[in-house]
């Protein structure tokens, strides 16, 4: 049987259902895995995402003509049947499964298989191929349990504020910053958003996600009030007139890539904490056996070294060529310029 | 090894002067005098012999981590660190210990080097399988002889006196030779360095030398213009050498000599050890390879700096001398006190009541005004010196890179330079793991056919900023052609301005010649790749063979 999905020029193609997934170029009908910018992206004619993710797309894309899936719910177009499943990633985000004459294909988009409170617990999908992200597909990247990150977070903002200095914690605005302010310890003084990532907590308060009380710049009256705050902003945000409210201050940021020396001390930040909104290398190998697949197809990340691997491990594996961003880093810049977008507005 | 460990992530994650210093005194205040040895040690840039060679360590840690090769190197080229690398991969401990750091390198590091292969093996898995990342990572610096961190030596010094009370100068004098790896670290020697000062102080130096007196660049302080430095009669001038810095010192009988990274030499250069000075005398100065009555290129000294025993035929090819420039000690006596004309009278004393041949005196140069001193610096390259060394004359000998006592600054020549097109790059290590940041330049030749194509001269890794390291990585990614393992070539499209301080004929390199020190000037987008230097340009650089190099004294 013919392939069910091919990677064209303008995204990954579904040929029976002739529709794209999270595709680079303008097309007729989009399935969108989730709302970070190198996967949602401007000028569809047709959207389909996942129910939980609606709001945050239709901020972003603006007034897009969008249908939504709640998760497991089943759809038929042009024979193939669409069904998307929570992929633990951000809020929304979702797997794609597709069905075609009892054929199974999955495509994972972005996924974590550690469960958070601020969005629905990655669900393995049982398929018969699985294309796979690859972020962060070395050996080297294995994750402590966030739980642990966020016991460091919090001492390292009580030490702050003990000092009297305030915490700064950058941190990409959609997804990761919900996911810091649901973990730490809330009771160690104010906290403090960026509009950015302001924007964000109120569509995830509204979907019935529970995250602690923040404040805004505007609403601190006196400088002193930062001292034992601690300050979530987006990266952009390092080193801009905005920050300078603040005076003298420890920062961090949290991110997977903080886990190598080399990219802690380019960031040039007192902090790195390791904290990823993606599978680690184990969690990736986990997901890819769990689903069953016998073929494997890799995306965005280490690919080369995926693909060898897992063909050593004796399954059949190749690659798909994309235009999502590599790494976290790449995502930045897009997503900073839609945060500061979303800040302004 | 868990706190010393913590100290390291302390001083490697900030980039803080006080912070460091705040984490270097929390370290010292609560170590055991035997950790703190070691420490001090490591700190100060101690780097003891590799104990399992890198070739085991690569093997052992893929064994116990069950990934092939090939997908270690995979992991090698993200991170960019052998021992970060390995301290990734290797499967979680199964359990914790804590083990002191003088334990570790006493009991467990130091008897890894005599051991078998198979020993080796069985100690390594079971040391991993007890440590969580950092100390891990920590624990194969050290193996490894690798050590490295962000703190300078002045900055354990400037710790352990603000702990102890004990003047700066005390604490930095007793740390020389320190990082010797003759002497091992104790708590005996480290209750030394912290004890309590006595009146017998100077009477325990046996040939340790003192803090060497660093220099400040002229060019580099916009201030600091010569005509800026006053009445010209207030300084002494003098030829900067392009050697290794050195003290000679004499004190019961026994001769030392120190290098400025505070190795001994003194079996390297017999002929400069061998002079034969008044007991209780510290010459500072410079080593070099001496020719025709002038310094040979450093190509030559280089002959001699890796050799630990040397032939005759070695010394008499390559004959090293001493250029005196200073004297430290008289008769016993500290005299760093007292100032540069007058040390320097003393030194010429000193000097000229020595007929060794290897003894030179450094020459002063005087000129009337600046100008003439301008004019006489642009000789400094058919001279084989690197510029001029002006000392106020009014200056104490401080300690390091100082300028409370006094100041010394460097005034040296501008690097030869050319604009050359960038060919290949590797992937930096460390803080810039992941990113090209190695970079391999060419310029232009005639093919045999005449047609005209690139030949690699040079590999430059520093001179650019953060920045500008982004943009050039991100047009090596968009234009590779092929990729042999770390190593990308790229189709040329990017023009740098060269910069290096010397220039010689080399059979080993394609391009027959090799030169010192390049580094990348700026990078010239206002060049097009065909605008670039050629080698015939280069090659005009070489010193004339013909001529021999002018004595810097005449």
């Amino acid at each position: 049987m013919a392939d069910l999905v091919v990677a064209r020029k303008e995204g990954l193609f579904c040929v029976p259902g002739q529709f794209y997934i999270d595709p680079w170029q303008p097309v007729e009908r989009a399935v969108i895995t989730h709302a970070h910018a190198d996967h949602a992206r401007p000028g569809h004619a047709h959207y389909l995402a996942a129910l939980p993710g609606a709001a945050i797309l239709k901020l972003r894309l603006g007034d897009i003509n969008l249908d939504t899936l709640a998760y497991c719910e089943r759809l038929s177009h042009n024979g193939v049947t669409i069904s998307l499943h929570p992929a633990g990633h951000v809020l929304g985000s979702a797997q794609v499964r597709l069905e075609y004459k009892g054929e199974v294909w999955v495509v994972s988009g972005d996924y974590k298989l550690e469960p958070d409170g601020t969005c629905d617990a990655f669900e393995t999908v049982p398929c018969d191929t699985f294309i796979t992200e690859s972020t962060f597909g070395l050996p080297i990247y294995r994750w402590q349990p966030a739980s642990a990150i966020f016991k460091d977070i919090s001492e390292w903002w009580r030490r702050n504020a003990e000092q009297g200095r305030p915490s700064v914690l950058f941190c990409y605005a959609f997804g990761k910053a919900q996911r810091i302010l649901s973990g730490i310890d809330s009771t160690i003084g104010p906290i403090i958003c960026h509009g950015a990532a302001e924007t964000l907590n109120r569509i995830y308060r509204k979907g019935g996600i529970s995250l602690p009380a923040t404040l805004s710049v505007s609403d601190v009256n006196h400088k002193s009030g930062f001292r034992e705050a601690l300050v979530i902003a987006p990266p952009s945000a390092a080193g801009s007139p905005w920050m300078r409210r603040f005076g003298e201050h420890s920062d961090a940021f949290a991110s997977g890539w903080m886990l190598l020396r080399g990219a802690r001390r380019r960031r040039g930040v007192d902090r790195g904490f390791v904290l990823s909104d993606h599978a680690d290398w184990p969690g990736l190998m986990r997901a890819i056996t769990a689903t069953g697949a016998q073929r494997v197809i890799v995306t965005h990340g280490h690919v080369d070294v995926m693909v060898r691997w897992l063909q050593e491990n004796s399954l059949n594996a190749s690659a798909f060529e994309t235009e999502y961003g590599t790494d976290e880093e790449d995502n930045t810049a897009a997503n900073e310029a839609i945060a500061f977008k979303e800040s302004h507005a | 090894m868990r706190d010393f460990a913590r100290l390291y992530n302390e001083l490697d994650a900030t980039t803080a002067t006080l912070g460091k210093l705040d984490a270097l005194k929390r370290y010292f205040s609560h170590a055991q005098p035997a950790n703190a040895a070691w420490a001090v040690y490591f700190l100060a840039g101690g780097k003891p012999r590799q104990t399992v060679s890198t070739k085991f360590l690569r093997q052992f840690s893929t064994e116990m981590s069950g990934i092939p090769e090939w997908l270690f190197d995979e992991c090698y080229q993200a991170v960019g660190d052998l021992a970060e690398t390995i301290a990734h991969i290797l499967p979680p401990p199964s359990h914790e210990i804590n083990i002191s750091l003088a334990n570790w390198m006493e009991e467990r590091i130091i008897p890894l080097r005599n051991e078998t292969p198979e020993k080796t093996r069985e100690a390594l898995f079971s040391y991993w399988n007890e440590l969580e990342t950092q100390e891990r990572f920590v624990l194969i610096k050290l193996i490894s002889g690798a050590f490295r961190v962000g703190v300078s030596k002045l900055l354990v010094v400037r710790a352990l006196s603000e702990l102890t009370g004990l003047d700066v100068k005390i604490i930095a004098q007793r740390m020389m030779g320190w990082t010797d790896s003759a002497l091992q670290p104790s708590a005996e020697r480290y209750k030394l360095l912290t004890a309590a000062q006595s009146e017998f102080e100077h009477a325990n130096k046996g040939g340790q030398p003192y803090p060497f007196f660093l220099a400040h660049p002229l060019q580099a302080n916009p201030q600091a213009d010569p005509q800026m430095l006053g009445d010209i009669r207030q300084w002494l001038v003098e030829w900067k050498y392009d050697g290794i810095r050195a003290q000679l010192v004499q004190r019961g009988g026994q001769s030392w000599l120190w290098s400025r990274g505070e190795d001994l030499i003194t079996d390297r250069f017999p002929e400069v050890s061998g002079i034969s000075l008044p007991d209780g005398t510290v010459l500072d100065g410079e080593i070099l390879v001496w020719k025709n009555d002038g310094p040979a290129s450093f190509a030559e000294l280089q002959k001699r700096i890796g050799r630990k025993t040397v032939s005759s035929r070695i010394l008499n090819e390559f004959p090293a001398v001493f250029i005196a420039f200073d004297l430290l000690e008289q008769g016993g006596h500290d005299i760093r006190h007292l100032v540069q004309s007058e040390r320097r009278k003393r030194l010429e004393d000193v000097v000229l009541n020595i007929n060794a041949p290897g003894l030179i005196l450094s020459p002063l140069i005087e000129t009337p005004d600046w100008h003439m001193l301008g004019i006489m610096r642009d000789s400094s390259r058919s001279r084989a010196v690197e510029g001029m060394m002006l000392k106020s004359v009014s200056a104490q000998y401080g300690i390091g890179r100082t300028r409370e006592s006094g100041i010394w600054w460097k005034w040296k020549i501008d690097p030869y330079t050319v604009d050359a097109v960038l060919v290949y790059a590797q992937k930096g290590h460390g803080r810039r793991a992941s990113l090209y940041t190695d970079y391999t330049f060419a310029v232009w030749d005639s093919g045999l056919q005449g047609e005209r194509k690139l030949v690699p001269f040079a590999k430059a890794y520093s001179g650019l900023t953060d920045r500008e390291i982004a943009q050039v990585d991100a047009v090596i990614r968009r234009t590779t052609v092929e990729k042999f393992g770390p190593v990308r070539s790229v189709t040329p499209t990017m023009v740098f301005e060269i910069g290096f301080e010397g220039i010689a004929r080399s059979a080993r390199h394609r391009a027959g010649v090799a030169v010192r020190f390049p580094r990348m000037l700026r990078i010239r987008d206002d060049k097009k790749v065909d605008e670039a230097d050629t080698l015939e340009t280069l090659k005009l650089m070489l010193p004339d063979p013909s001529q021999k190099a002018v004595d810097p004294s005449a």
